[in-house]
């Protein structure tokens, strides 16, 4: 769930810094927004059940990021995205065990790392750790559902907030081609099992999604580059999620988001392979 | 280049390293937790010195509860808003000495049943002859539990039961039969209540009763005006049902009086439990509450403040189920288990076991959850528990009974209760927009837990072990030496199931002591008669413990106000001190060990 920097960012890399937003540059306006939903979500409905163990997530994932970026890139990594990754792995595992928080982490930083293609890593982090977990440790660990209450204030006040940075962030229309596809799935889905459309709709007015939509699918770097793409692939995301839903799976967000993702990454890289490849010279013999 | 290889190489060791860790867990875990095999009798007394054996039929209990039907329009998901009703209380209404089973049923036309213990290992109904079989008739709704307690102080035991519908009392005349008397109570004409208990919370010798609402009392669940009867959130409801205190006044009459006192809520009660956690004399009151956090109320002997959040025990909200008292660690204080939900991968909650943390007494009391670190965490849906000594062994074990809805077994609802739970309360809010259940299960066929206490601060599961290995929708618990033997017996109601009867057999050598408390009256300036409130701290082998006489505890049930501790092998028993809710305090130098001991309050 990295927004700015979930690869190691490096100083030629760095998102431009040059128009800061009420004195925040962009690298910072993802961390202060999730800050802001921890907080208010914990100070208006205790959410997290533990200050321990969303610190425990967040220093895992800060410290191995650094020590990985010091080992393989020879330099500290800005912490923006490992502490990103960190606070969405503290709010969204929920497991009554401190183990799963510095574990997930810990999957979550070091796939970045294993899990590359040609210089990229393709799953984003916290999606890649939070459904290992789900898949290895169901047992233990299940994600934020219904711990943020159900009441519409707190959900429009991140929607504006996060809107608004999401804008900023020039990501905006992933986000509302994702809302928008889930709309008109969820109503085909109401039409095809014949359940409540209000049954249907009801996930994406819950505080998971928040995180999802505003976090996860937007990361900069496990989306394809392309704008179009972009807004094709999050459409692909919605479709297999509503497949994954109509078989009952309870977190058909997270594996759509964990299969399409990568898959849209390694078409990308192949195609750009191809295009080098097709423009390279030929040496002369 | 080959520093760079190894560093990389190393890294994906790790990563798998990483990837492995939560099978590793899994086996630490499973190795650790539980008894899982079944295993004969003999080889249980061997190895947890106690089996448990299912007697219901050969003790002549063929009693199977049938959940109620409610207003059609709740239909498609009529097993989930219908899956409460199951109760048991045990009670001697007849002062024979020997402790009788009452049980509720809730559908519409179905009775009641009083099972009188025949003292020869079997039970007959006898609430038909004495009128408190057919108390769910159409109109004044159906039963979901009963607590008992000598509320005018003539020494026998009176029946208020509880319903989604019409609240009734039961004067108990002699143990010959019963009087209605609820109009002449003053107890209101409708609550949709699940739980209730008798506690003299003002310490005036009478008994007061304390009930509290599930559904708001406006709703009746047969004609449903509005199909939005249901929570508003999934953990922070407040729509349920208003809290009653009914003072008692003495002649036969109660006066409501929660508002006065400080008791405001309309959280979703489902279990309340009462006792002294503070040694004020004044007995405090838990209710845990569903789609919420849980309220502790302390006492000071004319008010009450909620300090749930103040004490740690109402900050996070889950779903409480289950209010049980029980001093674990023998150190003279009670724990507070509540039971909630967790099921694989899609919501675990754990259940609360709430320890009173070191240093902390009296109003700066605080608690912390320590279900993970004494086992106690997991239990799957999680319904009623009890503390009891099952192995006479000198600590509390914890039995829990769970299941919510068992159906089609290879067919979960799960899926679409997770998808509406966590959605908007416009949508969570009106029953309307759940889908249909349709045969489905939902946590349902789960195995019980019967946790071992160490002392040491560690519980093992050893349900499967010793005997507990039904699989009902269990419901409500009480424990109860129904036989006399100084063994703690276990009797569960389940949900459209059978009551079960477990009998216990204890290995010999670990021995026990019981104390019958019956306090003198408030005529003579005593305590309540059923003693309720009333504190045994037994002293043995350089440790102590401490039980109270409890008005109603659990989900929906009430334990035999008979205490019973097990003492171990070869016990020398220092003392027994009591003291009575009067305030009165009385010692019993070497009480005898292996026999019961019943005692009246000095007047």
């Amino acid at each position: 769930m990295s927004q700015q920097a979930s690869a190691p960012v490096l100083p030629s890399q760095a998102p431009a810094q040059k128009t800061p937003w009420f004195g925040l540059d962009n690298r910072y306006l993802a961390p202060a927004l999730i800050t802001c939903i921890l907080l208010a979500g914990h100070l208006s409905f205790g959410i997290l059940e533990s200050y321990q163990k969303t610190l425990l997530a967040i220093l895992t994932s800060i410290g191995l990021e650094l020590v990985l970026g010091r080992i393989f890139f020879q330099q500290w990594i800005h912490p923006a995205s490992a502490y990103i990754t960190g606070i969405s792995v503290g709010i969204l595992v929920r497991s009554p065990a401190f183990w799963p928080y510095a574990l997930c982490s810990a999957i979550s930083i070091t796939s970045k790392y294993v899990v590359r293609v040609r210089g990229r890593h393709i799953w984003n982090p916290s999606n890649f750790g939070i459904s290992v977990m789900l898949f290895l440790a169901a047992e233990t660990v299940a994600t934020l559902s219904i711990q943020w209450g159900n009441y519409l204030l707190p959900m429009l006040v991140i929607w504006a907030l996060g809107s608004v940075i999401i804008w900023r962030l020039r990501r905006f229309h992933i986000t509302g081609i994702y809302v928008a596809s889930y709309i008109a799935l969820a109503l085909i889905r109401s039409w095809m099992t014949g359940s409540p459309w209000q049954s249907e709709i009801a996930p994406i007015t819950g505080p998971m999604y928040q995180l999802f939509i505003f976090f996860m699918i937007t990361d900069p770097k496990t989306t394809v580059r392309s704008k179009r793409g972009q807004c094709l692939v999050v459409f692909l995301v919605a479709l297999l999620e509503m497949v994954l839903r109509l078989y009952q799976v309870v977190y058909a967000p997270f594996y759509a988001l964990f299969v399409v993702g990568p898959t849209a990454m390694l078409i990308e890289i192949w195609l750009e392979s191809r295009r080098a490849q097709a423009t390279t010279p030929t040496v002369a013999q | 280049m080959t520093g760079n290889r190894i560093a990389r190489a190393i890294l994906v060791l790790f990563f798998i390293g990483l990837l492995a860790t939560p099978f590793v867990m899994k086996r630490i875990s499973s190795g650790r937790d539980a008894d899982r095999s079944k295993t004969d009798a003999k080889t249980a007394l061997a190895r947890h010195g106690f089996y448990l054996e299912e007697v219901s039929q050969a003790a002549g209990i063929n009693f199977v509860h049938q959940s109620p039907k409610l207003d059609p329009k709740l239909d498609p998901i009529m097993p989930e808003v219908a899956s409460m009703g199951a109760s048991v209380s045990i009670v001697d209404f007849d002062r024979d000495g020997w402790p009788d089973i009452y049980v509720t049923n809730s559908a519409i036309g179905s009775k009641n049943a009083l099972y009188r213990n025949l003292h020869d290992g079997t039970f007959k109904d006898v609430a038909g002859e004495l009128g408190i079989a057919d108390v769910n008739q159409q109109g004044t709704g159906v039963s979901t539990g009963a607590v008992w307690g000598d509320y005018d102080n003539d020494g026998y035991e009176d029946l208020l039961l509880i319903k989604w519908g019409r609240p009734e009392l039961f004067h108990n005349d002699q143990g010959h039969g019963f009087t209605r008397v609820t109009e002449q109570a003053g107890l209101p004409p409708w609550i949709n209540a699940n739980t209730a208990l008798w506690f003299d919370y003002d310490g005036d010798g009478l008994l007061d009763l304390f009930v509290g609402g599930y559904y708001s009392e406006d709703i009746d669940l047969w004609h449903l005006t509005t199909t939005r009867i249901m929570p508003e959130s999934f953990e922070y409801a407040k729509n349920g049902g208003r809290k009653y205190l009914f003072r008692n006044l003495g002649n036969g009459k109660f006066e409501e009086v929660s508002g006065q006192l400080g008791i405001n809520s309309r959280r979703w009660a489902l279990a309340a439990a009462a006792a002294d956690l503070r040694g004020t004399g004044h007995p405090d009151l838990f209710v845990a509450n569903d789609y919420g956090v849980s309220e502790l109320y302390f006492n000071d002997g004319k008010r009450f403040h909620e300090v749930g959040e103040q004490t740690g025990v109402g900050f996070a909200p889950k779903s409480g189920m289950n209010a049980a008292f029980g001093d674990i660690l023998n150190q003279g204080r009670y724990a507070i288990y509540v039971s909630n939900i967790s099921e694989d991968g899609i919501l675990i909650q754990g259940n609360n076991l709430w320890v009173p943390k070191k240093g902390t007494a009296g109003d700066t009391m605080k608690y912390q959850n320590l279900a993970r670190d004494f086992g106690v965490e997991l239990g799957g849906w999680s319904f009623g528990a009890q503390f009891g000594d099952l192995n006479n062994d000198g600590t509390l074990d914890l039995y829990l009974t769970n299941g919510y809805i068992s159906l089609a077994r290879n067919r979960s609802y799960w899926y679409d209760f997770s998808k509406v739970a966590g959605g908007n309360r416009s949508i969570i809010g009106d029953a309307r927009n759940w889908p249909a259940f349709e045969g489905r299960s939902l946590s349902g066929y789960q195995s019980k837990r019967l946790w071992l206490n160490d002392g040491a601060g560690k519980f093992v599961d050893v349900a499967q072990a010793v005997g507990a290995t039904d699989t009902y929708d269990g419901r409500s618990v009480a424990l109860v030496d129904l036989w006399n033997r100084g063994a703690l017996d276990v009797v569960v109601a389940n949900q459209n199931g059978p009551l079960l009867l477990y009998k216990n057999t204890v290995a010999p050598e670990n021995e026990w002591i019981e104390f019958e408390l019956e306090g003198a009256g408030s005529n003579h300036g005593g305590s309540n008669r059923s003693a309720i409130g009333a504190q045994v701290t037994l002293v043995w082998n350089g440790q102590q413990q401490v039980q109270e006489v409890s008005g109603g505890s659990g989900f929906a049930a009430e334990n035999d106000r008979r205490l019973h501790f097990g003492l171990g092998k070869n016990p020398h028993i220092e003392k027994a001190i009591l003291r009575w809710p009067s305030g009165k305090v009385q010692t019993i130098d070497q009480p005898a060990a292996n026999q019961l001991h019943k005692v009246k309050e000095p007047a």
